[in-house]
């Protein structure tokens, strides 16, 4: 990943192209960046919890402790990292963030976001996700529809398939 | 069978216009080669040596007839009218056009089927017993939930991208007909003193680069947690897994790294939370799934059709064979269940024409209520079919060449498509599987050796099995050179185990003598009534070895 900052203009939230966008995006891990607000790897975060416009960024296979879930709260934004599309650990670390830990602010997707990822994420939990550079913003609202019917219970959908179809028959 | 309402129906089409669209993304540049890999894997799309190669999900291996004969019908059109059964119960097409993949999915929607998860690293198809439902030695019908697991798996958003392929199987019988201890996660229905159904659930069994053994994570899991269970054991992988190497990545290397109880562990941990959530099984639910899979209606059969029966039987040797090798006993008396070999030298194991799959649907309509079940050893098989009707059946098999009464023998060989289709291939392996059906077709030499599990694969990989074949052929590569690795021992029911190399590999040529060379060790050792199995457990390789590098 880079070290630099990175702006997210394509960014996709609840589920439409996002309005704007103030945050910008730092993978340094020592230095803070001049920009703000910014979301900044995990240490950086911790070790400057009182800057309130800085926002931590989650590795993906960071180890969401309930030590660390309870100062994230203290963020109103929460990162996830995607280092590669095919790195599926984000989606759990978001359904662990709201499901267990009843996180309450923004989750984000950053990094290695494409258009037919979208779906899924939004399904765990993220609200919204700053897709990569190289990606059709109108494909993904396309792709992020694609279903209008899902068979499991997830951050969104709290009633399993099986206890929907016998309220219904 | 599972019948699609509404909600299914919908899923399956959104799904194929996403994979439209994709696809649509891919050839316009706007989806590039990498980024499109898991998404058509994920739809059961490969590319092969020759083309690409479809894998349509079959799901526990239940098939309708009327499915069947659409599948005939996509092979004709799309393919080159014939299709390959594979051991993980799906069908595999090996000759698509890429571009036609949207529409052949499309035509399978109609038919309520779909490749969806056939491939790629997510929960593929889950696998069954292929005589779930009327087993003599089943306590619990495993279809039911082999569907709840289907559902509940089937385009999971958590699980679209773990570390590498998942595979569960179910079993609910005493035998296991499953292979479930070498599979990713295996699970066992029974119950216990107090009469409630409890899941054993394994985890980190699976053959490929590095076989393991399954180990059991929770032996006495109450059904009602089933899923949320399943998804603490995914999540847990999916997140620790290794990501860093491909052949490490999957459960079996976590489990073994953490040691079962740390794993065990972590998932009870992960459990407490997800624990009576929303995805916690209820008994309305469950019978919900049940109705799906409902008795037949099936005729009484009377005491003097049976008697008729076993008299054509004693008259007829043929027929004999054929019931003694081919027909399964039955839980419902008066009704059997019948395997139809798929196993012919003319043709690789597993593969079926167009033709044959109409003419097994029109049997299985008029034989077997219009079901035929896939065979992680490649058949497939009818099975309901009464006994006075079973001698007809024989005599319709007969024609369409799938009476072979081989079943369960030497000659009824699992094996991969190898060299000849795979890419991945460091031999071939379909020539093989015909130079021993041809060398051993001998019917009395093969019952005589009793019943002996060959498996052959092309690779490292391991689609044939080979680990779990009492006799395991690998096809290996030494400078660019075919060559052929022998193991013994391995056994992927009750007992599961896996085989051990004979000693240095041989040539292709070779492969049969060899083969024969241990089987004349085991009928000079063998006691009366041992299996080819058992006797080598006794024995050791030891006395193989000597006879075959004298
Ligand atoms: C022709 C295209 C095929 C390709 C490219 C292919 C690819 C692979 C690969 C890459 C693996 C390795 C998995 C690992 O590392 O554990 C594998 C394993 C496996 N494949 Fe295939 N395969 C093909 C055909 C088949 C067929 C036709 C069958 C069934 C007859 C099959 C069944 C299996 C099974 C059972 C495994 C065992 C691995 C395990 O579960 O541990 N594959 N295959
Ligand atoms: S075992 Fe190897 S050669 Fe055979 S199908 Fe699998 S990947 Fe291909």
């Amino acid at each position: 990943m880079p070290d630099s900052l990175v702006h997210v203009d394509h960014l996709i939230a609840h589920g439409e192209l996002a309005a704007e966008n103030s945050w910008c995006v730092s993978y340094d891990e020592e230095a803070l960046p001049e920009q703000r607000p910014a979301i900044v790897p995990l240490g950086l975060w911790l070790a400057n919890s009182s800057d309130a416009e800085l926002a931590p960024l989650l590795a993906s296979d960071t180890e969401l402790t309930v030590s660390l879930a309870k100062e994230l709260k203290a963020s109103p934004l929460v990162a996830v990292n995607f280092p590669a599309f095919t790195d599926g650990r984000g989606y759990s670390l978001a359904r662990l963030l709201r499901e267990r830990f009843a996180y309450p602010g923004e989750i984000r997707a950053v990094g290695d976001v494409l258009v037919d990822q979208l779906n899924y994420m939004r399904r765990c939990g993220f609200d919204t996700m700053a897709l990569r550079d190289d990606q059709h913003p109108e494909d993904a609202l396309r792709a992020l529809n694609a279903f209008s019917v899902r068979y499991q219970t997830d951050v969104q959908e709290r009633t399993a398939i099986f206890t929907k179809r016998l309220e219904n028959s | 069978m599972y019948r699609y309402d509404n909600h299914d129906q919908t899923l399956v089409e959104e799904r194929v216009a996403q994979f439209r669209d994709q696809m649509a993304r891919y050839r316009a540049g706007r989806l590039g080669e990498s980024e499109f890999l898991p998404l058509r894997l994920q739809n059961g799309l490969y590319i092969q040596r020759h083309a690409p190669m479809l894998r349509i999900a079959i799901p526990y291996g239940m098939l309708a007839g009327y499915q069947l004969r659409g599948l005939a019908k996509i092979t004709r059109r799309y393919d080159r009218g014939y299709g390959h059964f594979t051991t993980r119960q799906n069908l595999q097409l090996n000759w698509p056009d890429m571009d036609d993949v949207p529409d052949i999915l499309a035509e399978l929607a109609t038919i309520q089927m779909h490749a969806i998860q056939t491939s790629g690293n997510c929960i593929r198809n889950t696998t069954s017993d292929q005589f779930a439902g009327i087993a003599l030695d089943e306590v619990e019908d495993p279809r039911p939930w082999c569907e709840l697991i289907r559902q509940w798996s089937t385009l999971h958003p958590e699980f679209a991208f773990l570390p590498r392929k998942f595979k569960i199987a179910v079993s609910g019988a005493t035998t296991d007909r499953a292979a479930i201890q070498v599979h990713d996660i295996g699970l066992r229905l029974w119950y216990n003193e107090q009469g409630e159904l409890r899941v054993r659930v394994l985890a980190g069994g699976g053959l490929g680069r590095t076989p393991m053994i399954g180990d059991v994570v929770r032996d006495d899991l109450p059904w009602e947690h089933l899923l949320t269970y399943l998804e603490a054991c995914v999540r847990v992988y999916n997140q620790f897994g290794r990501r860093d190497n491909k052949f490490k990545a999957r459960i079996k290397i976590l489990v073994k790294a953490l040691g079962i109880e740390e794993y065990r562990r972590r998932v009870e941990e992960e459990w407490v939370h997800l624990k009576d959530g929303p995805q916690t099984l209820n008994q309305a639910a469950v019978d919900a799934a049940k109705a799906h899979f409902p008795e037949p209606d099936r005729r009484p059969v009377a005491e003097s059709a049976i008697a008729d029966f076993e008299r054509l039987r004693s008259e007829n040797r043929s027929f004999a064979r054929f019931v003694t090798n081919n027909v399964t006993d039955h839980k419902v008396p008066g009704y059997k269940a019948v395997t139809l070999s798929l196993k012919r030298r003319e043709h690789a194991p597993g593969d079926v024409t167009a033709d044959q799959m109409e003419a097994v649907a029109d049997l299985a309509d008029r034989f077997g209520f219009g079901e035929i079940r896939v065979t992680h050893e490649q058949n497939l098989v009818l099975s309901d079919v009464p006994v006075d009707e079973l001698e007809v059946l024989w005599r319709e098999l007969e024609a369409l060449g799938m009476a072979n009464p081989t079943v369960g023998t030497l000659n009824d060989i699992i094996c991969c498509p190898g060299g000849d289709y795979c890419a991945l291939a460091n031999a071939v392996s379909i020539p093989i599987a015909q130079a021993l059906q041809e060398r051993f077709e001998d019917l009395d030499f093969l019952y005589d050796l009793g019943p002996l599990d060959l498996n052959i694969s092309g690779c490292m990989n391991a689609c044939g099995h080979h680990h779990v074949g009492h006799i395991g052929i690998l096809g290996v590569d030494k400078k660019g050179e075919e060559y052929y690795q022998i193991s013994l021992g391995g056994n992927a029911t009750d007992d599961a185990s896996l085989g051990k190399i004979l000693g240095p590999s041989f040539f292709r040529e070779d492969v049969p003598d060899v083969v024969d060379k241990v089987l004349k060790v085991y009928v000079e050792q063998r006691h009366e009534d041992e299996r080819f199995l058992d006797t080598y457990r006794r024995i050791g390789l030891k006395p193989f070895k000597e006879r075959v590098y004298a």
